[in-house]
């Protein structure tokens, strides 16, 4: 079993008429064992900029601890916050330092820029970017995800139809995969807002 | 095999550890406590190599004390678990302790709580937890029978059900337990759950 698979997760984000959402799953497990049902996978960095961490969960925990340190200083120094495209090219470098002993997370940010265009890419372990105009997945149930996301989306959607597309989506893929699931996490970002909702899924 | 698991109840948390010191096929002694009393008002239960159980919550101790008396007052249970959680990480890619760790205590402003910390550092708060081979079935049994608002008597029987799950199932099953419970009033031992006691021959 490859390291990535240890912990088990599954992460997409999508891109909508002025909005983004990105959503997780829920389980933190130990191989085949679930240690819990309520692991927190996105963690906000600030109001517009959302990153969602796919993969080993240590990893999870220490990426993120590190990144809200360097937003943090880049607030303390520019007095401002920082716009998606700088968080990622961020993350990008902070996992290239490890290029030789990495970080075991495939990160999944999403944001929105100026005038509130959405902003939404992933990378692999070692920080090579994808952009992308649609959506972005990572995680054990990413190869369901990418079947899912490419049938369910279309462009321009509103938060609402974003919110209900982007929930089937993910919950149909982790039910297809054994290590990701137990619910959904699920933020919609819109100029204005930002709405939290868990889903309830198939919890096995 | 090391079996450690616990729960948290009403204003209380339970840990429960086997108190076997094993090597290789050889049973050492049958009264090793894997459970430290961190400080006046919590409880690590720890499962690994032992060189590495007692160096490192030892270590994990005697900081914990510093803090109180650099400070002058103590860490909250959250605030150890993570301090435990970054010297794991930090250690994990140098020199890694194999040791897994169950963090229990009582705070006055957020009441018991228990911490689940991988040998990997990958930390979670948890309502139960367990590691081992004996956790495949003390937390099924736990899963089934364990109510938020326990109290210590139905928790002490939750505790001795999984016991007795473990000792009749495992194939290398431990023969002694003990079980410690921290609450308002501190950490301390509760109760010894033994099958085999040491034999005391007469003095010549």
């Amino acid at each position: 079993m490859s390291i990535f698979e240890y912990n088990g997760s599954a992460v997409v984000a999508m891109v909508g008429k002025n909005c983004f959402a990105i959503a997780s799953d829920r389980r933190l497990g130990v191989q085949l064992q679930t240690i819990a049902t309520d692991f927190k996978r996105i963690s906000k960095i600030h109001d517009r900029v959302f990153i969602g961490l796919s993969g080993l969960a240590t990893d999870v925990q220490t990426l993120y601890q590190r990144l809200v340190f360097r937003h943090k200083l880049y607030q303390l120094r520019e007095e401002r916050d920082m716009k998606p495209e700088t968080f990622a090219s961020l993350v990008s470098a902070i996992l290239y330092e490890k290029r030789f002993g990495p970080y075991l997370c495939q990160p999944v940010i999403a944001g929105l820029g100026d005038d509130d265009k959405p902003f939404i890419c992933t990378m692999d372990s070692i920080g090579a970017k994808e952009l992308a105009k649609d959506f972005v997945v990572s995680g054990t149930a990413s190869e369901s995800l990418y079947g899912a996301c490419e049938a369910m989306y279309k462009p321009d959607m509103e938060a609402e139809e974003l919110f209900e597309t982007i929930s089937q989506a993910l919950l149909s893929s982790v039910d297809r995969d054994c290590l990701s699931g137990w619910g959904g996490h699920v933020y919609v970002v819109t100029p204005t807002e930002v709405k939290e909702r868990i889903l309830k899924g198939r919890m096995d | 095999m090391e079996c450690v698991f616990g729960l948290v109840g009403n204003g209380f948390a339970i840990v429960a550890a086997d108190t076997s010191a094993v090597h290789s096929i050889l049973l050492h002694k049958n009264n090793e406590d894997k459970i430290m009393v961190l400080d006046s008002h919590k409880l690590v239960a720890a499962s690994g190599e032992p060189g590495d159980r007692v160096q490192f919550t030892e270590y994990v101790q005697k900081n914990v004390s510093l803090y109180k008396f650099r400070n002058g007052i103590p860490l909250t249970t959250a605030a150890a678990a993570n301090f435990t959680r970054g010297e794991l990480a930090t250690a994990l890619r140098k020199n890694p302790y194999s040791v897994n760790i169950l963090m229990a205590g009582y705070d006055n402003e957020s009441g018991a709580s228990l911490y689940y910390i991988d040998y990997i550092a990958t930390l979670h708060k948890v309502d139960k937890g367990a590691f081992g081979y004996g956790s495949y079935f003390s937390l099924s049994t736990m899963d089934r029978h364990y109510r938020s608002d326990m109290t210590v008597e139905e928790a002490i029987e939750l505790v001795d059900q999984c016991i007795l799950e473990i000792r009749s199932r495992l194939v290398v099953a431990p023969p002694n337990f003990v079980i410690k419970i921290v609450d308002k009033d501190g950490a301390r031992d509760y109760a010894w759950r033994q099958t085999v006691q040491d034999v005391t021959t007469a003095a010549v």
